[in-house]
């Protein structure tokens, strides 16, 4: 290796731009910002040096608006194995030996401008954060939003983002599990695209992004660099506008056959003892792969970029350290290994290149064919280290006053119970997402016990155990943008309550949280606020938050999106094949009992509600009912009646109220149900049918002697409750509220809104019903 | 008896016929890569689903070339049994070994469900132990798996009852609407002439265990019938 050049400073290189404060706020820094960078170096940057700060001090890298924010949640617990942050990934001990890698991340940006590409990249970007760390991804989920499917631009996005996740997961050859797709003309110019991948790996057999041991050589493997994605972190780091389209270069292009090799040769390097540290490269790519871990592992690092395979002619040290293109990972390996690496890789037919070396001067050092062009202190570059932490400004929005001093005073009371639901079943919201979820493999690894449609959460078996993994992402972003706070804890509670309606016990989360630009002290208050929320929930549930991913600039030219933090939940399924639930209606004559907090079945009215926007378009009111003890006791409740083997079927009551999880519940086994409920006082009838009060579970059993006095007592032991609302039966969805009778649907009637409503909106035959 | 499983770098159902193989139907199992030029010891062969070499251009064009292939052509040649699955069904027909070709799907999606298939042979040793017009209910999982060959080909695979599987309604009758890719004439499996080569893009090896998706165990009749056959082979 060449000698450290640092008593020469590092140089552009001839042809390349001045560097000035001009350049600089082109670059996207502050004039704040690059005084700092000034100071820092003792001198001018250099332009390769400009594009490592300007890319390592984005919003998207370094988090500077968010971080301190975010260090509020709640972010340790006896399982976590890593904490939030220290790795890419977080780590929770599920017992037997095993443990779960887990993320969501957000590709919210480019798949505005390139649907297709944006989307397949994302779910490739959130696979190697999980096997980077050692873990084998099995399974995969999302969170996607979506303008109104009226707008030829949207079907095109929602057309080309299902597409993306499909095609490259289906060719990497990882379920996609289960996920959540919702439509509100806030997200029409400005998509959200979150990707959550959930890996198993043996405790003590993980990996680390972090280089050390001066000396140890540095590789570059997987794909050639090329120029895409340049600069992809400062776009995903700005405002979506008129402009944006010509930021499709910065959009990456995907390979998952690639990212297929890449999975097994890193999977068997790391099994062969011969990695220090390896780390993917997504955002930023070689820069902050180097900066990251070097900074982790307190030393330096020495680049030769001049040695990383290219894909095109002429690229420079700028391009090459900037580019982000995909299927790529930087490792250090332990000196004298090298030969084990560079056989592993070769055999799966990958590039495999040593490009440099480990230091102890905690710099990173760029050469391109021996000429220094960057020297940079890793540690002032990262996320932890020097970057930028701002605390920004808040304002609470005036719009919320507005908002929740809603009453549903104006607003004539349901006649027609059955019209009602059946428009809110044609709802896309609501509607079945089969036409998205059938283009996805939801089945390969044959571990799915239940996978997208008639369940809660998804779940995966462990093989080799009796264990199973419940997994959901959910995030209700009305409610959100109606109350951050408690739309925040509603997200996480939902999330939870799913996870248990499907059998299992919620353990962590990861989240990303989707909002506008932070500058806004209006969006920064909303921010806030949700984060405050969902930690709220995450401590009364005692699921602590490993990690995940922020997106801010989440604005189209006609406002911010729906504050969105997407939650993804994780729970552990302790006997997978006798606790696994599913929601939908089982057998003729089951008995349907509603579990909710103790004190009351039905609360509020029609605040908030997907029966509001859809049948009288309104986003109004406050985020409905929600009280994290009440919500607790549910829980608790519903999982102790499935582990004593009660429970056929379990669906809580969310998105249309109880006449929804009815129609839901009755539709999958072409079930019918006979239902009486009582008729409380002063309660108005949508409000009964439709209102979206949390903390509550429609649930199924088969009829025994003593049935209520037994499933009683263990609710009540928990603090919670339980009613007999009706039984399973018939071809029709009968609701009587004391003995009239408010809706009286024949189920074949439910089910073709249900079914045709999205198929339909893109224009194609609907799949037989 | 032994199953061999090969191994492209894009197999990705690789996993799931061992696990079924070994650990369902407890019976020797192992993977050959696709470097390899010899099988080994093997009685039946199954080339797994997966995207066997990223399949960007055709559907196990590629494939076909690869040095294992051409011991799995002896093999096969040899009267040895080959069982290939969805991206196998494709690479088989690349490699001759069976005729037609799958195109993309008539719906040009990509299509993951559970459909139903009506057994059209039972004189095969993939499906002794089925009924004849048996309906099963297995998935598939395929972007290209819409089977089209010329008339001819057609009436020869009809006439010489070498269609294995068709689509068909949960009742047995194969009509458009239960054809999931626009395949022509319901063809969701095939036979070769000498009775030893099959290829089918419905998954068999997703449904052998109750536990999994919607519960169905009818892909086990698939491996029944291959281990009866092998078995009461070597007593005979």
């Amino acid at each position: 290796m060449p000698v450290s050049l640092s008593d020469s400073p590092p140089r552009s290189l001839s042809g390349e731009p001045e560097v000035n404060l001009e350049l600089a706020l082109e670059h996207g820094l502050t004039e704040e910002e690059y005084g700092w960078v000034l100071d820092k170096l003792g001198r001018t940057p250099t332009f390769t040096e400009l594009g490592i700060y300007s890319v390592m001090w984005s919003e998207h890298c370094s988090y500077k608006n968010s971080i301190a924010v975010i260090k509020t949640l709640p972010r340790d617990g006896e399982a976590l194995l890593v904490g939030a942050g220290e790795e890419n990934a977080g780590l929770v001990d599920i017992g037997d030996g095993l443990a779960v890698a887990f993320k969501i991340e957000s590709h919210n940006h480019p798949s505005a401008v390139e649907p297709y590409q944006g989307a397949a990249t994302g779910v490739g970007g959130i696979q190697r954060d999980i096997f980077t760390m050692g873990a084998r991804p099995i399974a995969s989920l999302n969170s996607l939003r979506f303008g109104s499917l009226d707008n030829p631009r949207v079907r095109y996005l929602f057309d080309g983002v299902v597409r993306g996740i499909g095609d490259y997961g289906n060719s990497f050859g990882v379920p996609t599990v289960g996920g959540e797709v919702y439509f509100d003309t806030s997200y029409e110019g400005n998509p959200l695209v979150n990707a959550m991948s959930v890996g198993i790996v043996k405790v003590g057999e993980t990996a680390s992004a972090i280089a050390e041991g001066v000396g140890n050589p540095v590789f570059i493997v997987g794909s050639a660099t090329g120029r895409d994605g340049i600069h992809g972190a400062t776009f995903a780091s700005e405002e979506i506008s008129e402009a944006s389209e010509a930021k499709r270069p910065s959009v990456q292009v995907g390979d998952p056959f690639t990212e297929k090799l890449l999975l097994e040769a890193s999977l068997e390097v790391i099994g062969s003892g011969a990695v220090v540290g390896i780390q993917d490269m997504g955002a930023a790519g070689l820069t902050c792969s180097s900066c990251e871990m070097s900074e982790k592992g307190d030393c330096g690092m020495v680049i030769h970029v001049d040695r990383v395979p290219i894909r095109e002619e002429g690229m420079t040290p700028y391009e090459i350290l900037l580019s982000e293109s995909q299927e790529r990972m930087l490792v250090v390996v332990e000196k004298g290994k090298e030969p084990i690496i560079e056989a592993i890789f070769k055999k799966w037919d990958l590039h495999v290149e040593e490009i440099g070396v480990v230091t102890d001067d905690g710099r990173v050092s760029v050469l391109w064919h021996g000429e220094e062009v960057a020297n940079v202190p890793a540690e002032h570059l990262v996320l932890g280290g020097g970057a930028p932490v701002y605390i920004r400004e808040t304002e609470r929005p005036n719009y919320l006053d507005n908002v929740q001093s809603f009453t549903s005073d104006n607003i004539p009371d349901v006649v027609n119970g059955g019209s009602a639901l059946k428009q809110l079943l044609g709802s896309p919201n609501i509607a079945s997402k089969q036409w998205v979820f059938e283009q996805y493999d939801t089945m390969v690894r044959t571990n799915t016990v239940a996978g997208p449609g008639p369940t809660d959460a998804a779940v995966i078996r462990v093989k080799g155990t009796n264990k199973g993994l419940a997994v959901k992402t959910d995030c209700n972003g009305r409610y959100v943008y109606l109350n951050p706070r408690k739309g925040g804890q509603i997200a996480v509670a939902e999330a939870a309550r799913n996870v248990v309606c499907a059998g299992g016990q919620p353990v962590a989360i990861t989240n990303c949280l989707n909002f506008g630009n932070p500058y806004k002290p209006e969006v920064y208050w909303v921010f806030k606020e949700a984060v405050g929320g969902m930690g709220d929930a995450c401590r009364a549930f005692n699921t602590p938050v490993t990690g995940g991913n922020v997106s801010f600039y989440n604005e189209s030219p006609e406002g911010a999106v729906f504050p969105t933090p997407t939650i993804g939940m994780l729970g552990v399924v302790e006997d997978v094949d006798a606790h696994t639930t599913t929601s939908a209606f089982k057998a003729e004559d089951d008995s349907i009992f509603l579990l909710s907090p103790a004190g009351w079945t039905a609360k509020g009215g029609i605040e908030g509600s997907e029966y509001l926007s859809t049948v009288f378009g309104q986003t109004n009111g406050d985020a409905p009912h929600l009280d994290l003890d009440e919500e607790k006791s549910v829980h608790t409740a519903m999982l102790e009646l499935i582990r004593q083997g009660h429970v056929e079927s379990a669906h809580d009551v969310s998105d249309g109220g109880l006449a929804v999880c009815l129609a839901e519940c009755c539709i999958h086994n072409k079930l019918g149900a006979d239902v009486r409920l009582e008729q409380l006082e002063d309660f108005r009838l949508d409000a009964l049918l439709f209102g979206e009060a949390q903390s509550r579970i429609v649930f199924s059993a088969r009829p025994e002697a003593n049935l209520f006095s037994k499933l009683a007592d263990i609710v009540t032991s928990a603090g919670a409750q339980i009613r007999p609302i009706g039984t399973v039966g018939g071809a029709s969805l009968r609701v009587q509220v004391g003995d009239t009778t408010v809706l009286n649907e024949a189920i074949e009637d439910l089910e073709i809104p249900y079914r045709s409503a999205i198929p339909e909106a893109m224009g194609e035959a609907v799949a037989s019903i | 008896m032994k199953f061999a499983i090969l191994v492209f770098p894009g197999s990705n159902c690789d996993h799931d016929a061992y696990h079924a193989a070994k650990h369902v139907f407890e019976q020797e199992a192992k993977f050959v890569w696709h470097k390899e030029e010899r099988l080994g010891d093997a009685d039946v062969v199954i080339i797994p689903g997966g995207f066997s070499y990223g399949d960007y251009l055709r559907a196990g064009a590629i494939a076909r070339f690869s040095p294992v292939m051409k011991d799995v052509i002896r093999f096969a040649n040899e009267g040895g049994l080959v069982l290939g699955v969805c991206n196998g069904f494709q690479v088989l027909c690349e490699a001759g070994l069976l005729p037609g070709a799958l195109m993309r799907n008539a719906s040009l999606r990509f299509a993951c469900k559970d459909v139903h298939l009506r057994v059209e042979n039972n004189a095969t040793p993939f499906t002794s132990e089925a009924q004849i017009r048996q309906v099963l209910n297995i998935p598939i999982a395929h972007g290209e798996g819409n089977y089209e060959a010329d008339e001819a080909t057609l009436d020869e695979l009809e006439r010489e009852n070498r269609i294995v599987f068709r689509y068909c309604d949960a009742s047995g009758n194969a009509t458009s609407e239960s054809n999931p890719n626009g395949s022509a004439r319901n063809i969701a499996g095939i036979i070769n002439a000498e009775g030893n080569v099959m290829g089918m893009m419905p998954h068999p090896e997703r449904c052998v265990e109750s536990i999994l998706g919607h519960g169905s165990e009818d892909g086990a009749v698939i491996f029944r019938s291959l281990v009866e056959h092998v078995d009461s082979a070597v007593v005979a």
